[in-house]
């Protein structure tokens, strides 16, 4: 049945679907099911994520993503085929089927005031399901759980001040409901394609990163161990003590607001959107986005902190 | 014999949209639309410093960050008696312009094309709602082949918009006064190059299919109607007119109402809360009769359908962009039909097609008004009180920032967004938002799969995330915002 469904695949579907079909049909091939949620996101993560190069996109979810292994995106409200119940059974058929085994993908922060009724995603039995709930779900299940972007790493934008439907990230809920799995925060706003392809590859093809490999923040050092202002292409300027003192001028970009030396990320020697540019290549100051204290404490954004 | 279908989440749309239908004897008699996640962006607003607003409301959402970045900036030029310089004004619409070829092309094919194409046998592609799906084998395949040519494509365009921003989604040097980033060659061929490649994909595909798929679903340039109003504030400003409502655009501001264009007064738009889970103290979520975290924008106690559609007609019929008006026309008697079939599933994918193409087209003329060495933004001083508002169309409709400044502070930030008038629930008279009226009356066959609501909500292409991110304690007419 599986090879016949396969081979009518094969000749219905374009060269672009062969490698994932062949994977099917091999059974050396590790899969690993990935499951994930949209919290109280903007969906940048997403958008950003799928901005991937190399690999692309397709790679990831249609291919091998590294030699005899293959990622199984089961759920994912943004490109997933299915909708409604049907589409809820699919998460929760994973984690049931998957024990143990899934990525958890958290996008988005959780809204926790008044157990959570700000945020619901899906209904069972006409009930809705609450962010919470599903974390107190899926969270026990996972393997891991990657935070993706700051607001499910840290609150972000999300739990900006005043917090209104008192959200948090993953390690915070994680921790407040006395769930062990083990959590890798991949921050920005947005996080950066490459930071999240990394990660999953570290985990696929070598484990969970060593607690040695994280700084104090969860996050991975490879990716978030030196300072923006240490490799800035505006150092110079400093040194020579030219700085900018409204938008549009040259020069070092302290004075209106720059955050740089407070955050930590690899920006100025990756690059954004497959290298064309970054936020201070743009002239424009550091917003420290990968950062716990984003944004309020680098408020306000144009001023020298 | 009546039945009740939920269809929550939605998918394949930005953020957490659910739908409840009532269909009887194979039609949906009654629609509600509900946005299940509140945000609260505009209490976290208030008392930050004015100039942060630009970069906080992009944070609404990811896909159309660039449309919040040039309203608000648009906004407080405004509130500081600022505009920005022929640069400024030129790269803001080229980067908002290549974020929604990027937009549009991520809408068409990965959130929308999987409903009228049947995608390959395995996950995320299944489990799917079983439809009738039509399209001969070749086609089929040529769309799913699109699917994966277009998650690469896309990706070009974000890349233009990056060029000038900085980085994507959320751009870094759009400010109030007008952009930061220093004009160079280099980014005018990068930016020029991409976006050829970005047009012949446009011209030789993206158009194509949707034509295809009209053709194909014929039954579907007549479903799902909607209100019949439109609204667009327009955008892509073509000159430095400090009056938004004197300012030429590539698409001008308008209304469609009746069958006849018409006006836009700011001072008309309100905000009715009857049937949205808020009260003046703030959110409710246990209010009696409430069923949606969106609230019901009226203009002039009127339900307007904003986006794409609104665009097309009001720029069609008001002669302001021929060429988008030839386009439709050329594209609607190919298809041999008029123009009311665009108030219908495949009028609006039909209409987001041909506004990329007309759009790119436009901005291969703007990228080389960009001169060297002239200013990028006008300087401003922050008054200790202020008030001012943008108006400009974001990717998915009519999209409204206003601001009361306090004291240096932000003392009051409204926002009002595409989605909020298109899966707006019902207001205080009980007549239902644009998605509810398209929704109703819609054939549902199959009750388990109920494909047709799928795509008639998917081709409004709504954006939960920016629809469900503010409270207003009272209802207040905005245009006349004054702050306590």
């Amino acid at each position: 049945m599986k090879w016949a469904a396969a081979a009518a695949a094969l000749t219905e579907f374009s060269q672009a679907f062969l490698p994932r079909l062949g994977a099917a049909l091999d059974e050396a091939v590790k899969e690993f099911p990935l499951i994930w949620i949209q919290h109280s996101a903007c969906s940048g993560c997403s958008v950003s994520v799928i901005n991937t190069i190399h690999p692309s996109i397709k790679n990831v979810i249609l291919d091998q993503i590294l030699p005899g292994r293959q990622l199984w995106l089961r759920y994912h409200s943004t490109l997933m085929a299915a909708s409604g119940g049907m589409s809820t059974a699919a998460a929760l058929g994973t984690a049931r089927d998957y024990k143990g085994k899934f990525i958890l993908i958290v996008e988005g922060a959780i809204p926790t005031k008044d157990e959570g009724i700000y945020g619901t995603l899906g209904e069972e039995g006409g009930k809705h399901i609450r962010m919470l709930d599903w974390m107190k779900r899926l969270g026990p299940e996972a393997m891991a759980v990657l935070a993706v972007g700051t607001c499910a790493a840290y609150g972000g934008i999300s739990a900006a001040e005043p917090n209104p439907s008192g959200c948090q990230g993953v390690g915070q809920v994680l921790r407040t409901h006395n769930i062990a799995t083990p959590v890798v925060n991949i921050p920005g706003c947005p996080c950066h394609p490459d930071w999240f392809i990394g990660t999953v590859a570290r985990i696929l093809l070598y484990g969970l990163p060593q607690p040695k490999e994280l700084d104090e923040h969860g996050r991975l050092k490879a990716y978030f161990g030196k300072s923006v202002h240490n490799r800035c292409v505006l150092r110079d300027c400093m040194d020579d003590g030219q700085f900018a003192t409204q938008f549009g001028e040259v020069g070092c970009m302290l004075e209106i607001g720059c955050k740089g030396p407070f955050t930590y990320a690899d920006c100025p020697i990756r690059q954004w959107n497959s290298g064309v540019s970054w936020c201070i290549n743009a002239n424009a100051p550091c917003m420290g986005c990968t950062e716990p204290g984003f944004p309020d404490a680098h408020s306000p954004l144009y001023q020298r902190r | 014999m009546k039945t009740k279908i939920l269809l929550d989440p939605l998918t394949r749309v930005e953020g957490h949209l659910g739908i409840e239908a009532v269909v009887d004897s194979g039609k949906v008699v009654e629609a509600h639309v509900a946005g299940t996640l509140y945000r609260g962006f505009e209490q976290i607003l208030a008392g930050r410093e004015p100039l942060d607003a630009v970069q906080i409301t992009q944070r609404i959402c990811g896909v159309c960050p660039t449309a919040h970045a040039v309203a608000s900036s648009q906004c407080l030029d405004n509130a500081l008696g600022i505009m920005p310089p022929d640069n400024g004004r030129i790269i803001r619409n080229l980067i908002q312009g290549a974020n929604l070829i990027q937009s549009h092309i991520l809408h068409f094919y990965h959130l929308a094309a999987l409903d009228f194409a049947r995608g390959p046998d395995f996950p995320p592609f299944t489990p799917r709602l079983e439809a009738d799906y039509r399209l001969p084998a070749a086609a089929n395949k040529a769309i799913v082949d699109h699917y994966v040519q277009a998650l690469h494509i896309r990706l070009k365009a974000h890349e233009m918009s990056a060029v000038f921003s900085g980085k994507m989604p959320h751009c870094a040097s759009v400010v109030p006064g007008g952009v930061t980033v220093l004009p160079a060659i280099d980014k005018v061929t990068t930016f020029l190059w991409r976006l050829k490649e970005l047009q012949s994909f446009i011209n030789d595909v993206y158009v194509p299919d949707v034509l295809t798929l009209a053709e194909v679903y014929r039954d579907y340039c007549s479903i799902g109607a909607g209100c019949g109003n439109l609204l667009t504030y327009g955008g892509y400003d073509l000159d430095n007119e400090p009056d938004v409502m004197k300012r030429k655009r590539l698409i001008p501001m308008g209304r469609f109402t009746g069958g006849k264009l018409a006006g836009v007064d700011p001072a008309k738009i309100s905000e009715d809360v009857r049937h949205a889970w808020y009260e003046a103290s703030g959110p409710a979520p246990a209010k009696a009769g409430a069923y949606s975290w969106i609230k019901a924008p009226r203009y002039d106690g009127g339900v307007y359908e904003v986006g794409p559609l609104a665009r097309a007609i009001v720029s069609a019929e008001s002669g302001a962009n021929p060429a988008l008006a030839k386009a439709l026309d050329t594209a609607l008697t190919h298809l041999r039909l008029e123009r009311q079939h665009l108030f219908s599933v495949m009028g609006r994918h039909l209409a987001r097609a041909l506004e990329t193409q007309a759009l790119a087209n436009a901005m291969a003329g703007w990228v080389l008004q960009i001169k060297l060495d002239e200013p990028v933004a006008t300087p401003h001083k922050m008054p200790d009180e202020a008030e001012g508002y943008g108006l400009w169309d974001a990717s998915r409709g009519a999209l409204g920032h206003w601001i009361g400044i306090r004291g240096k502070k932000i003392a009051r930030y409204q926002i009002v967004v595409p989605t909020t008038w298109n899966a707006s629930p019902r207001d205080a008279n009980g007549v239902a938002g644009p998605i509810e009226q398209a929704l109703t009356g819609a054939p549902v066959p199959d009750e388990k799969h109920p494909f047709a609501l799928a795509r008639i909500v998917r081709a409004f292409d709504p954006c939960i995330a920016c629809a469900v991110h503010l409270v207003t304690p009272r209802r207040r007419l905005l245009g006349s915002l004054r702050v306590a």
